[in-house]
């Protein structure tokens, strides 16, 4: 270790692995071990002892020579078989490689120096003329956690370089890196704690790449401003090592691609052996793989995965046109293989989109949120959440679901989207939940599915004295027309009854603010992450006519859309964005918008409440256990904490 | 090196109790065992409940595929999606240990679990 990271280095590593639970015992000469039969202690030069119960000894590199020595030949004073740089001993006929040669006053106790004196070897016995010229020791690794990493010379100092140090002692991490003194290049470096960056800093050493003008950013990242995307991968030189394991170059890698036309990892593993070492080199090669796709102009076609050859939207027809209604027939005519996490909830979605029919029926192909009708939380969990239309509810649905969450033991809160969630609910207590939920009333929220959750309102003109419109009873009827609809994502909306915007439309997928002549509707906005204002797709139209267009909008977006895609990065990639959606929706120009009225209309006619379908079917119902051979037994790992006098999951 | 151990088979459950290209999971001398139903590739697979990635008791819930030229029988973990071989346990596509997995057999529709 002290030849790969320096002192600065090694206390950041050190306090990061006591963080952990060791304890570490630095400067300590052993005198003896001490024990009867077996070790019982370790009794130090200082005169303190530990008591321990194992002993593991790391012996660092020592090299076999004894053979050498009987034999006569060179060896280095403190050990190792002396080899020039054809690999050969003091006698020219013995050739020795590995750990247990000695190059230029040289151990090395890797496994890819050991390789190259291979194929040294090789070509010497071959007649070539291929040399061992000293291997570059930079290595990354991780210690019991925690990513190390040096590469290039980590310890040059003024004033043959000048070194910018980032030390995070809150959160472990130290990163070094020295460049030269005229500033362009970068020489080496040390990273503890976060490694990300070694590979391209690895490679900015070996290629002599220019730096930028503020070499800082290479271990702080772009700080505010645009980020720096000028050193990506495809800047690399032809000659760049990247697997360093099995020394392939970037070169071959990129002709791998426009030669043999090995466009996945896979592939390329199979053609030059990359990234089969120690991996590390994986998401480089993915880089430039599709680096030199883009390059080529190649269409990157944008398939659902490995298993389906087709976007979402050309298998939403096929599926359609073919009358396929199960998963297993969709990946008999149109997959190979046996499917995966992507490719079944995709498929189940796009199915849904189609038919809407009863999800259960086909459960394993859900994830999990789905495949339980309730969003699974840490611990095991789940929270239930039964559907309050417009955010409305009565004081008598109030008691009944304090009532209920005070038996099942439920954590109560009130969600962003104006409803009630209980959380904690073990697998088994599902269907119990849910059939005096339904008894009280209520139906499911799909607050699991990729569907339209709610839509949020204000209070409106019923009480509100600046209100123009009843927005609550708008939120109502447009939650009610489309609860249960599948569709690419989650779906939010919301109603204003003014401009004030009480229920921030503008920040839903689809939105609706109400104004002196009509309503407005605005379509494609987004929280999350990435806020994104949504956009007026149509002003003061009436109230059917705005339902038309939200008919049309929402089946055009379950259409088109890429799996897990919200609305506003559909419209984002949409060629023409606003104004081609709006001459699709509101001007019909592709013809479309019959039958995108008849197909929604399915879909709503189709609607029903999947918990009381569950909660009606004994052999459902069956399916929500924890042991299958022990259905009244729950997850004993499954535990809580008490936080202001409810429970809350335990951390992970 | 590889050993031979010997396995007693314990039955478990019906094969009827164990969805169709899905899993659940079984009690089995006080461990939680994943039971995977592969129907169709007619195969079975048992492997620990627990995703090493959150120390979560989870993977039975998971979705399971494959991956590959090789057709690697897989299940993804509900939380992150790490993925593991049904076949040696490893995880294929993050740096986590490998899963425990069991002999499985079913004979007159009883699942059994080989338990070492």
């Amino acid at each position: 270790m002290p030849r790969q990271i320096d002192t600065a280095g090694s206390a950041m590593l050190q306090s990061k692995l006591e963080a952990l639970g060791l304890k570490i015992h630095l400067s300590k000469a052993t005198s003896h071990i001490g024990g009867d039969g077996k070790i019982d202690s370790l009794h130090f030069g200082d005169g303190s002892i530990l008591e321990v119960d194992m002993l593991v000894i790391s012996a660092g590199i020592r090299p076999r020579d004894e053979l050498a020595k009987l034999a006569g030949l060179e060896v280095g004073m403190r050990g190792g078989i002396v080899v020039n740089d054809t690999m050969q001993t003091s006698d020219q006929r013995i050739f020795a490689i590995g750990e247990c040669a000695l190059h230029s006053g040289m151990i090395y106790g890797l496994v890819a120096p050991g390789y190259d004196m291979a194929e040294v070897v090789v070509s010497q016995l071959l007649q070539g003329a291929r040399a061992f010229t000293g291997y570059d020791m930079s290595s990354k690794l991780k210690l019991i956690g925690v990513d190390v990493a040096s590469f290039g010379d980590p310890f040059i100092a003024e004033p043959h370089s000048r070194s910018i140090v980032f030390e995070d002692a809150h959160s472990g991490v130290y990163k070094r890196i020295n460049i030269s003194p005229d500033g362009k290049y970068l020489l080496g470096g040390v990273l503890i704690g976060d490694a990300e960056a070694y590979n391209m800093l690895l490679q900015t050493v070996n290629n002599k790449i220019a730096l930028p003008p503020h070499p800082e950013d290479l271990i702080l990242g772009a700080r505010g401003g645009e980020a720096s995307e000028g050193a990506g991968v495809m800047s690399l030189p032809d000659e760049a090592l990247v697997c360093s394991c099995e020394a392939v170059t970037k070169g071959m890698i990129c002709d791998a691609v426009t030669e043999l036309g090995a466009t996945s990892v896979d592939a390329m593993k199979k053609c030059n052996k990359a990234g089969t070492g120690c991996g590390g080199c994986v998401p480089m090669v993915k880089d430039l793989i599709n680096g030199t796709l883009t390059a080529q102009g190649a269409y990157i076609k944008n398939v659902l995965c490995e298993h389906f050859d087709y976007s979402r939207q050309e298998l939403f027809d096929l599926l359609k046109i073919n009358d396929i209604k199960t998963y297993s027939a969709a990946l008999d005519h149109f997959g190979t293989g046996d499917g995966c996490e992507v490719c079944k909830p995709a498929v189940g979605s796009i199915l849904a989109g189609l038919w809407n029919d009863l999800i259960v029926k086909q459960n394993v192909i859900q994830d999990t949120n789905d495949r339980y009708l309730a969003n699974i939380q840490k611990g095991g969990s789940y929270s239930v959440m039964p559907r309050m239309a417009g955010g409305e509810v009565s004081p008598s649905q109030l008691m009944a679901i304090g009532r209920i969450a005070e038996k099942y033991n439920l954590y109560t809160k009130i969600t962003g989207g104006q409803r009630i969630d209980m959380f904690g609910a073990h697998v088994s207590d599902l269907p119990d939940i849910w059939e005096e939920l339904i008894k009280e009333g209520f139906e499911s929220g799909h607050a699991y599915g990729k569907s339209l959750r709610t839509v949020k309102s204000c209070v409106g003109s019923t009480w509100c004295r600046y209100g123009l419109h009843d927005s609550v009873s708008f939120a109502i009827e447009i939650e009610n027309r489309y609860k249960g609809i599948r569709s690419p994502h989650k779906m939010k909306s919301g109603v204003s009854g003014c401009v004030r915007e009480c229920a921030e439309a503008q920040a839903k997928d689809f939105g609706v603010i109400a104004t002196e002549k009509g309503w407005n509707l605005y379509v494609c906005g987004n929280g999350g992450a990435k806020p994104q204002h949504a956009q007026l797709l149509a002003g003061d139209i009436d109230g059917p006519t705005l339902l038309k267009y939200l008919d049309r909008f929402m089946m055009f977006y379950i259409k088109t859309a890429d799996p897990l895609m919200r609305t506003a990065t559909w419209l984002n990639k949409m060629d023409g964005g606003i104004a081609y959606l709006r001459n699709v929706v509101v001007n019909d120009s592709l013809g479309i918008c019959a039958d995108l009225e008849a197909e929604i209309e399915l879909l709503i006619k189709n609607y029903h409440c999947e918990w009381k379908e569950v909660v009606e079917n004994p052999e459902l119902r069956k399916q929500f256990t924890h042991f299958v051979n022990a259905p009244k037994v729950k997850d004993p790992t499954m535990e809580f904490a008490e936080m202001r006098g409810q429970k809350m999951s335990k951390a992970w | 090196m590889e050993t031979a151990v010997a396995v007693t088979w314990l039955p478990v459950c019906q094969a009827t109790d164990i969805p169709a290209d899905g899993g659940a999971c079984a009690l089995v001398e006080g461990e939680q065992v994943a039971i995977f139903n592969f129907a169709r590739r007619g195969e079975w697979y048992a492997t620990q409940n627990l995703c090493p990635h959150k120390q979560q008791m989870i993977l039975a819930r998971g979705l399971i595929g494959s991956t590959g030229e090789t057709c690697e029988p897989k299940v993804a973990c509900p939380y992150h999606k790490r993925t593991f071989s049904l076949l040696t346990g490893e995880c294929l596509n993050a740096d986590e240990c490998a899963i425990q997995t069991y002999p499985i057999k079913v004979e007159n529709d009883v699942v059994y679990i080989g338990w070492a």
